[in-house]
């Protein structure tokens, strides 16, 4: 006896038609919106460097699918697919990656820092493993003062191996603090397997040390992210602690700008890429009637006239004034 | 040995420099319930150096939390928690531990707000006994104000009077940005009248403790003490030294020490930090670069640590900071154009 529901993704039981086709929209517009920033940079546009999620859309977008503006999320180095998910506006990112004033952080962040304090974003981090304790210090203010938003923590598959993540799990689960820890485990610390670098076979067996509960998923299934999240969520908002969550993924393209990608095949590339978390989402919400081919096709057309829109407004806006250089350093600075 | 003159008509009270602390925490936890305690072994225990002593008892573990021996892991916690709408105030048991969390401190509560272009701040408070001279040696004696000085994004204050401790403690809480407060641990037991209620000793105000004409000796924490007793010591000589109490360390008052050189063209720099690239070097380069260069009638001398980690041996460790003594005589040799 089996329901016929068990064979629908949990996605699809989950959520209205038109959350579905928005988390689609925001998964292209994150693919669109990294490509759009990698030819920018070869123009000369973006300097620096940046770190592409490309491939790791599913993870971001799942994970973020039942926050409001009141969740936080802490993010990473690799933090552009957080920032969208979580509801940024891609013109204002293109215009902080320019280095414009009307940036999200007027200039002074670039990608590596890019956050949206507004929408509960607080922040990417260029240090590894430096957002874990900062999560655990959010959930500790939702506690204290009694609002039941949780914070959700994005984290490498490298930084599992930081000090800070084992003391920010470890706060977390004594004081069970309303925190998600969402590793995206895309096999790599730049050169550097998790398989050779981590002890463990799966990451969220490290929970077992925090009593905490621990999920592998598949980080490119939509479906999986999302139910992982659901009854972390839950947990999280009933008071009973913290929950560690991997999504196993894999990011398309090299660590950063400098990778001259000599510690992975091509086959392996060309093997993930075959497994794209976009295509497999469309496909499903198709399959299941949420949307048809057209409406798919609109709705990637309307991701990319806005990371179109995105990259003029980055474009036309001013850079900031020269004098402006320790602005924003103290309080007083700021007004 | 108290410098300051307690401010008239306000009520005082005789208290240590220990209980000023703890006065400014229950105050703060008594008026804002944003503000909570954190650290190791501050509740029950009362705090290594008994500073948070029965706090707990009075606000409760919600309030004074005792947090795990993680140091990096709960100033990262502070951190966040203050990015989101506490106001914690994290204790180190040693100043020196904050090595562990330079990470937290410098790389994210210092930076946060310039990242993120002002839309964040982190009113965080980060108290550490810091100093020499209690037998502790290397790794529990360290004084750390110039590492901390050095980073745009914070500030850092070394009180030097139980009344000092308590204001500045208060006006780091008042404070929206990451404060440092820097106590230094022979301090602690040390009385002195201390103002009832809540009032506020400004940031980056430095001042002027004993007032002299021959020569301008800057100090901080202990080191105002032992260079006030060099100058009531070298009064009776009739040289006549204007100590000044930096108090805080970042941001520098400049216009109190620049002035003070115009007036007696002679400046002595005390710290207890290692002598070199340290405070002196600073506040040294200051002058050089300021209107009060051409008032010097002598150059500047300066008087640190030792280039030692801080030794065990009671005789080597008195030997590895400045004493009474070496102030009083490099002042005079400075005083009497010996040098
Ligand atoms: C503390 C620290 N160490 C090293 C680096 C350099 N670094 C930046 S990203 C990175 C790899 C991180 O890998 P992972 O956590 O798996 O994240 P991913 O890049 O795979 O998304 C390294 C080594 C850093 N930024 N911070």
């Amino acid at each position: 006896m089996r329901d016929t529901q068990e064979n629908i993704p949990f996605a699809i039981r989950q959520f209205s038609p038109d959350q579905l086709k928005e988390a689609l929209r925001k998964m292209h517009l994150i693919r669109l919106f990294e490509e759009g920033a990698e030819e920018s940079y070869m123009r000369g546009l973006i300097h620096g460097t940046m770190h592409l999620s490309i491939g790791q859309e599913a993870s971001a977008v799942a994970t973020c699918m039942e926050l409001t503006d009141a969740d936080k999320i802490t993010s990473t180095h690799r933090g552009h697919g957080h920032c969208i998910a979580k509801g940024a506006d891609v013109g204002r990112m293109f215009a902080e990656f320019f280095g414009k004033e009307t940036g999200y952080c007027h200039g002074r962040g670039g990608s590596m820092h890019i956050a949206d304090v507004k929408t509960g974003n607080l922040g990417a981090n260029g240090i590894v493993g430096g957002g874990l304790p900062i999560a655990v210090g959010a959930a500790l203010t939702a506690k204290r003062l009694g609002r039941d938003d949780v914070t959700i923590c994005f984290f490498g598959d490298g930084a599992n191996n930081e000090g800070a993540f084992h003391e920010a799990l470890n706060m977390a689960a004594i004081w069970k603090l309303p925190v998600i820890f969402v590793c995206e485990n895309n096999r790599y610390g730049m050169s550097t397997p998790a398989t050779y670098a981590t002890a463990v076979k799966n990451i969220a067996e490290r929970a077992a040390a925090y009593a905490m509960p621990g999920m592998t998923v598949d980080g490119n299934d939509f479906s999986a992210v999302a139910g992982a999240l659901h009854e972390a969520i839950a947990r999280a908002r009933a008071g009973d602690g913290p929950s560690l969550v991997e999504n196993l993924t894999y990011r398309w393209r090299g660590h950063s700008k400098s990778d001259r990608n000599r510690y992975r095949t091509k086959d392996e590339i060309e093997e993930w890429m075959s497994r794209d978390p976009i295509a497999r989402f469309r496909d499903e919400l198709i399959a299941h009637g949420i949307l048809d081919a057209e409406g798919a096709e609109a709705i990637e057309a309307a991701a990319k006239q806005a990371v179109a829109d995105g990259v003029e407004f980055a474009r036309a806006s001013p850079a900031p004034a020269i004098t402006d250089v320790t602005k924003f350093v103290h309080a007083e600075e700021a007004a | 040995m108290n410098a300051q003159t307690p401010i008239a008509e306000v009520q005082t009270r005789e208290m240590s420099y220990a209980e000023a602390i703890r006065e400014a925490m229950a105050l703060a936890l008594q008026r804002d319930p944003a503000v909570v305690l954190m650290g190791e072994d501050i509740g029950t225990y009362g705090g290594a150096f008994q500073v948070t002593g029965d706090l707990i008892d009075r606000f409760g573990p919600d309030r004074v939390m005792d947090t795990p021996i993680s140091e990096l892991g709960g100033a990262g916690v502070a951190v966040g928690a203050a990015l989101t709408g506490l106001k914690p105030i994290f204790e180190f048991q040693f100043s020196d531990f904050a090595a562990l969390a330079m990470e937290q401190i410098v790389n994210q509560a210092a930076k946060l707000r310039y990242m993120l272009g002002g839309e964040a701040q982190v009113p965080v408070v980060f108290r550490m006994p810091s100093g020499s001279g209690t037998g502790a040696a290397a790794q529990h004696s360290q004084s750390f104000e110039a590492w901390f000085g050095h980073v745009p994004g914070l500030k850092v204050v070394q009180p030097s009077t139980p009344a000092e401790a308590k204001g500045m403690l208060l006006a780091a809480l008042e404070d929206p940005d990451p404060v440092i407060v820097f106590e230094h641990k022979l301090l602690y037991k040390m009385k002195g009248l201390v103002p009832d209620g809540w009032y506020t000793t400004p940031i980056g105000k430095a001042a002027v403790v004993r007032p002299g004409k021959d020569l301008t000796i800057v100090a901080s924490a202990i080191m105002v003490h032992r260079a006030l007793d060099a100058a009531a010591r070298l009064a009776k000589e009739g040289i006549e030294a204007e100590v000044i109490d930096l108090r805080t360390v970042r941001p520098l008052d400049h216009a109190t020490i620049i002035a003070s050189v115009k007036k007696t063209g002679r400046l002595l720099c005390v710290y207890e930090g290692v002598k070199t690239l340290g405070m002196g070097a600073e506040i040294s380069a200051l002058i050089a670069e300021s209107e009060a260069f051409d008032y010097l009638d002598a150059p500047i001398q300066r008087l640190g640590g030792a280039e030692a980690p801080i030794p065990y041996n009671p005789d080597l460790e008195r030997a590895a900071v400045p004493q009474s003594p070496d102030i009083e005589r490099v002042a005079r040799q400075l005083a009497k154009g010996e040098v």
